[in-house]
């Protein structure tokens, strides 16, 4: 046993030992983003969603205002070869999804929103999960979270007319040149009549493995089977494409084919705003076919979170950094509606 | 007669904790305020290292119940022997419910576990929303529990001098002063 230190040798040790501590718990707090330079946090992102469309306790904080669907994946097993992933060989795989409309508001007109999504679950048999949430547009008009963050604050209602400002649209897109594929698109589209004749694509690409470890860049689209029919100019029921659907489905399935898109060398698998020439070779893995809806938000697909990033062996995510915010975002959102559902008993 | 130190066995696993579960709580706090795609490379290590420690925690409860472990000093005033037994007594129990939290929140929410574990939970968003919340607070009570008890080895090491820090220390002990 050592002498008991006095006096200033003790205040010293003292000292150091306070230090080391509050050396320690301050970089907690940086790494927690509590001090230090603010940057783009998925929260900030989920916020602003809140702000622009209103609090909406219980439902998902983007594509708000959807309804859940089952059905099954029948694989045509052309797919086997660049996967090793079971949906890509199993005969008939179990599939709950989720159709919506973009946007945080879970009330608005199905008509009022140009952009349309399915998020779909498929669990194959030897006990893997795929969840996907995809898009009507191809293409993003933005290539980074930042970009994307900037979007979502030039398309800020204006108050008094409830719509975005034209100019600061107008201004955003001048900014943004990486946007010109997404304007393009968004400038020929003719919005069809039903969610069942709509295109659904991954937005991000994805890397399928195959069996011996060989990654090929992807991306994919749900093509309709159902012929395409334009959206008429006018449109008084606020839920067409729920009621639509419902219609449809109550007569029988509705088909759509799964297409994947190879990448070759020099295409840009990480820039979601950038498309692929048309002339890439593309396979056929299978169609989806949904039989049922489960009524707006009553279903299995309620409580899940489609994340892009929960993935089979056999497909991995690419460096597409919306990808990764995508995941992030959507995680966020999961956990605010369920603290919405246990605090205030909110239930969409 | 009493041992001086902890089993060489003891102490691995003690900084071999130390240094995982440092980077768990720097990891998990950093990892919900990211975007960018650091984001999916840290969940997924921090699924594995949680696992990880699951397994070590286990492992270190049944060795601390098994193996002598050195006596406090007879010098410490009896508050002090008290709060270092409730922050140990914290620290396992933080150690064992921050991974089985974890699994039971990935449980609860619908998410895959890792190496397909079973869920521990039936899928329920509140059941959800509770495991969540508690898995946050959870994490930053064993942040301040951590930092407690390094303040406290430190005030043994450099203060007391009194070879607590000595029992607990990672390399070869050699003859004690």
């Amino acid at each position: 046993m050592n002498a008991p230190l006095n006096g200033s040798a003790k205040a010293l040790r003292l000292a150091a030992i306070a230090a080391a501590v509050a050396a320690l718990g301050a970089g907690f707090a940086y790494a927690a983003g509590w001090v230090g330079a603010s940057k783009l946090t998925p929260q900030r992102i989920i916020d602003t969603f809140e702000a622009q469309a209103g609090h909406h306790p219980g439902y998902r904080k983007n594509h708000a205002k959807g309804l859940c669907v089952s059905g099954y994946f029948e694989s045509s097993g052309q797919a086997a070869a660049l996967s090793s992933a079971r949906v890509f060989s199993q005969k008939k795989v179990p599939v709950f999804g989720r159709f919506a409309i973009g946007g945080a508001n879970p009330f608005a007109p199905d008509t009022a929103v140009p952009v349309r999504s399915l998020a779909l679950q498929l669990s194959s048999d030897d006990g893997q999960v795929w969840r996907t949430g995809m898009n009507n547009p191809p293409v993003l008009a933005v290539s980074t979270p930042e970009a994307f963050y900037a979007q979502v604050l030039a398309a800020t209602p204006d108050p008094a007319t409830g719509k975005p400002d034209p100019a600061r649209l107008q201004a955003f897109f001048a900014a943004h040149p990486e946007s010109a594929a997404f304007r393009q698109w968004a400038a020929a589209y003719k919005p069809s009549d039903s969610f069942a004749s709509t295109a659904y694509n991954s937005i991000n690409a994805f890397r399928l493995i195959d069996a011996n470890g060989q990654a090929q860049p992807v991306r994919w689209t749900l093509e309709p089977q159902t012929p395409f029919t334009a959206l008429p100019a006018q449109v008084d029921d606020k839920l067409l494409l729920q009621h639509d659907l419902k219609q449809r489905l109550a007569q029988g399935p509705l088909r759509w084919t799964l297409r994947l898109t190879l990448a070759e060398p020099g295409d840009a698998v990480d820039d979601p705003a950038s498309p692929w020439p048309a002339e890439r070779r593309s396979v056929n893995a299978g169609t989806l076919v949904l039989e049922q809806v489960d009524g707006p938000e009553q279903g299995a697909c309620r409580d899940l979170n489609f994340d892009p990033l929960i993935l089979p062996h056999g497909i991995e995510p690419s460096a597409d950094p919306i990808l990764a915010a995508r995941s992030a975002a959507y995680s966020v959102s999961f956990n605010r509606r369920s603290a919405e559902t246990l605090q205030q008993g909110a239930k969409p | 007669m009493s041992v001086t130190a902890f089993h060489p066995l003891a102490r691995l696993l003690h900084w071999l904790m130390a240094l995982l579960i440092l980077a768990m709580l720097f990891i998990g706090v950093s990892m919900v305020g990211d975007l960018s795609t650091r984001h999916p490379l840290l969940v997924e290590l921090h699924k594995a290292t949680g696992l990880a420690l699951l397994v070590l925690v286990v492992l270190r409860i049944a060795l601390r119940l098994s193996l002598a472990h050195p006596p406090l000093p007879r010098t410490l005033p009896p508050l002090q022997r008290l709060a270092a037994g409730a922050s140990h007594v914290l620290l396992y129990l933080l150690m064992l419910a921050m991974p089985l939290l974890g699994w039971a929140m990935l449980s609860a929410g619908g998410y895959p576990r890792p190496l397909q574990l079973p869920v521990i939970a039936p899928h329920d968003l509140q059941l959800y929303a509770i495991l969540r919340q508690a898995h946050g607070w959870a994490g930053y009570v064993l942040f301040a529990t951590v930092l407690l008890h390094l303040a406290a080895a430190l005030m043994h090491a450099l203060v007391h001098r009194d070879g607590v820090l000595r029992s607990m220390w990672p390399g070869p002990l050699g003859r004690r002063s």
